[in-house]
């Protein structure tokens, strides 16, 4: 594969907390990369550690609970998690920018969204006049679908609804046109008929910008629709990663299948039981030694107690960890 | 239509809240919750209401299970108008009817123990029996816990089972009824499906009747009899749960199930984006309430507001408020 193709890579990723129960490993050895102009989604239970994933690459984590102590975020050729502070700071919110599930929290309610916009670039382009920076504002929020801009301007983010806020939280984070956009949960707080509409602007606005995305959601439909590749996340660790195409046609991991399965479809019976996954996620600070999956896998044998599973290879950029996929695959 | 077979009638129901604001805080206006809701609930059924935020699907529950009195209308509940009973002659009913609340994080009282919390309504109704403790295991078991968990904290259990002591007390005094508002909206995908289950199975062995109120629709068509979908405080269309997915009337529905995301790459259906948002329910729009986003809008959509009737082509007891619904053909 021609390496100036991806333009994030992270490799062994260990996110540890210091919690009262002692340190536990909120993600372990977490590893993907994501191509130019590629949608990649995370999707997992709550838990799972796809949001500390996230906040590790722009180096959100709070500080001093969370420890990243190991591990690497390659953008450009620079690891992310060792460049000055001062360097960081021009690559969020630049370069690499987030959007968050809840957008009344992310929004300063005491600022008119000009002034919150303004703030991104009196930040990034110090340079711009007062003129250019509101004509660039109306430009931004005219960009994310927002009619009659001028006045957005001058409103307090809960004059807006929540879509509305959504958008200008798309807009904030696109201002400086960025090359990375993370979207972490964007649509969950919102109904379906606006979740459509933005995924529908994250999409084009992707292909305008021609930027990457990573989407994390718990939504395996909005992963289909949205993504070109996709990583399953449970309990801190990626047990399956693969083109979207390839993950929902030929799912390999036993988790990846249960997941699919308990989503009500149209292929199954209307009021007849929805297969399950048994149990639920173990906690982080008391995880089964083996294969974190072991609890709750419907094929577990003794090696899954014992061992951990490594990623294998099991088509071109497909990979999954777990021991018995030899045994999936034939039946 | 058949009377013996409905457990529960709601007539004209009307719920508006009161908006204080301004100088010394005086009524500034109202919000038309439910405006004018008819519906009809039968014996051992589930009845899914849809919809998003703030068309009212909430306050239509609770004040089916009498949790809010109604503003204008009748609950009829077992040929007992609800609404006029006073609050001796209601906690009697609501022995039958009970509910099972979105957050099960907030529903339980966090200083009680799961057993306290579960003997209380026993207490309440007057219903102690001699072997108190048997009767709590007994109920933990069919919700799948174990019974130790009687001497637990809601603290120490997941969202999961959590929600399963929440079932586990509305099923306790074995109720004709249970008002589900959004049961599995704060749950895991892998969890969600076991809550489910858990109530088609209770339903099969107790023969209960649901009204499902979801977001979710996926959800909603997989434990639903029937469907009925609200916007803005009145229902545009109601119908048996696959006929509101095979043969959409209503463009709000259409548009609705056209925005559910798919688990299948590829397999994308056409999909409706509507513009814009939903209308405050403060100041819902003059004539029919869809046509400020509706893709078919016409002159008479603004101007009068459609009746919820039955539709031509579909099959009987399918309903539409929409004043093109037999011109209007969708494929899905």
């Amino acid at each position: 594969m021609a390496n100036d193709k991806i333009i994030l890579k992270i490799r062994d990723l260990v996110v540890s907390f210091n919690t009262e129960s002692g340190k536990i490993r909120a993600v372990d050895g977490v590893g993907f990369e994501l191509e130019k102009g590629q949608t990649l989604g995370i999707v997992g239970e709550s838990g799972c550690g796809k949001s500390v994933t996230a906040m590790s690459v722009l180096r959100l984590l709070p500080k001093p609970s969370a420890m990243i102590e190991s591990g690497s975020v390659e953008y450009r050729g620079r690891d992310l998690l060792s460049v000055p502070v001062e360097e960081m700071h021009s690559i969020r919110g630049k370069k690499i920018s987030m959007i968050f599930q809840e957008p009344m929290t992310a929004l300063n309610p005491v600022h008119k969204i000009g002034k919150q916009i303004k703030e991104v670039y009196q930040l990034h382009f110090p340079e711009m006049t007062k003129n250019q920076i509101k004509a660039s504002s109306i430009h931004a929020l005219d960009r994310v679908g927002i009619a009659d801009a001028g006045k957005i301007l001058e409103k307090y983010p809960h004059m807006l609804s929540g879509g509305m806020r959504q958008r200008v939280m798309i807009a904030m984070a696109l201002a400086p046109e960025p090359d990375i956009l993370i979207a972490d949960e964007p649509t969950t707080a919102l109904d379906v008929t606006v979740q459509a509409q933005i995924l529908e602007l994250i999409k084009e606005l992707r292909q305008k910008l021609f930027m990457s995305v990573i989407l994390i959601t718990h939504d395996l439909g909005v992963i289909a629709e949205n993504c070109d590749y996709a990583v399953v996340m449970y309990a801190g660790k990626i047990i399956e990663k693969a083109p979207v195409n390839k993950l929902f046609k030929n799912p390999c991991h036993p988790y990846t299948l249960g997941l699919l399965n308990s989503v009500p479809s149209l292929s199954i019976k209307r009021k007849t039981l929805l297969p399950t996954i048994k149990g639920m996620v173990p906690s982080l600070d008391n995880m089964p030694g083996g294969c974190r999956f072991s609890t709750r896998c419907p094929l577990v044998k003794d090696i899954c107690r014992k061992e951990v599973p490594h990623e294998k290879k099991m088509e071109y950029e497909h990979f999954a960890a777990c021991h018995l996929l030899d045994s999936i695959q034939e039946t | 239509m058949n009377i013996d077979d409905s457990l529960v009638r709601v007539i004209r129901l009307k719920k508006y809240f009161p908006v204080y604001g301004g100088f010394f805080l005086r009524r500034r206006g109202w919000i038309y919750a439910v405006d004018d809701v008819s519906l009809e609930i039968k014996q051992g059924e589930t009845l899914g209401i849809v919809g998003e935020s703030g068309c009212g699907k909430t306050t239509l529950g609770r004040c089916i299970a009498g949790l809010y009195k109604p503003g204008a209308g009748k609950i009829v509940f077992q040929g007992q108008n609800i609404s006029e009973l006073n609050s001796v002659q209601l906690k009697a009913v609501r022995l039958k009817m009970q509910m099972i609340f979105q957050d099960p994080f907030e529903s339980l009282n966090p200083r009680h123990t799961i057993g306290q919390i579960l003997k209380e309504k026993y207490e309440i109704h007057n219903k102690i029996l001699p072997d108190m403790d048997m009767e709590i295991s007994g109920l933990l078991e069919k919700v799948g816990l174990s019974p130790d968990a009687m001497a637990k904290f809601p603290h120490e259990f997941s969202g999961g089972q959590r929600q399963r002591v929440g079932i586990a007390r509305a099923v306790s005094l074995e109720p004709a009824m249970i008002v589900c508002d959004e049961p599995v909206s704060a749950l895991d995908v892998s969890v969600q499906s076991q809550i489910l289950n858990l109530l088609l199975k209770l339903q099969m062995e107790m023969g209960l009747t649901y009204v499902f109120i979801s977001h979710d629709l996926s959800v909603v068509k997989h434990i639903s009899d029937r469907i009925a979908v609200m916007y803005l405080g009145r229902i545009v269309e109601i119908a048996d749960a696959p006929l509101i997915y095979e043969t959409p009337c209503h463009p709000y529905t259409n548009a609705l199930l056209s925005a559910i995301p798919v688990p299948v790459p590829g397999n994308r259906k056409k999909r409706i984006i509507l513009k814009g948002e939903v209308p405050s329910p403060e100041n819902p729009p003059r004539g029919c309430r869809f046509h400020t986003r509706c893709p078919f809008v016409q002159e008479i959509c603004i101007n009068e507001e459609p009746v919820l009737e039955s539709v031509k082509n579909a099959g009987k007891n399918h309903y539409v408020a929409c004043h093109f619904k037999d011109e209007i053909e969708f494929h899905t």
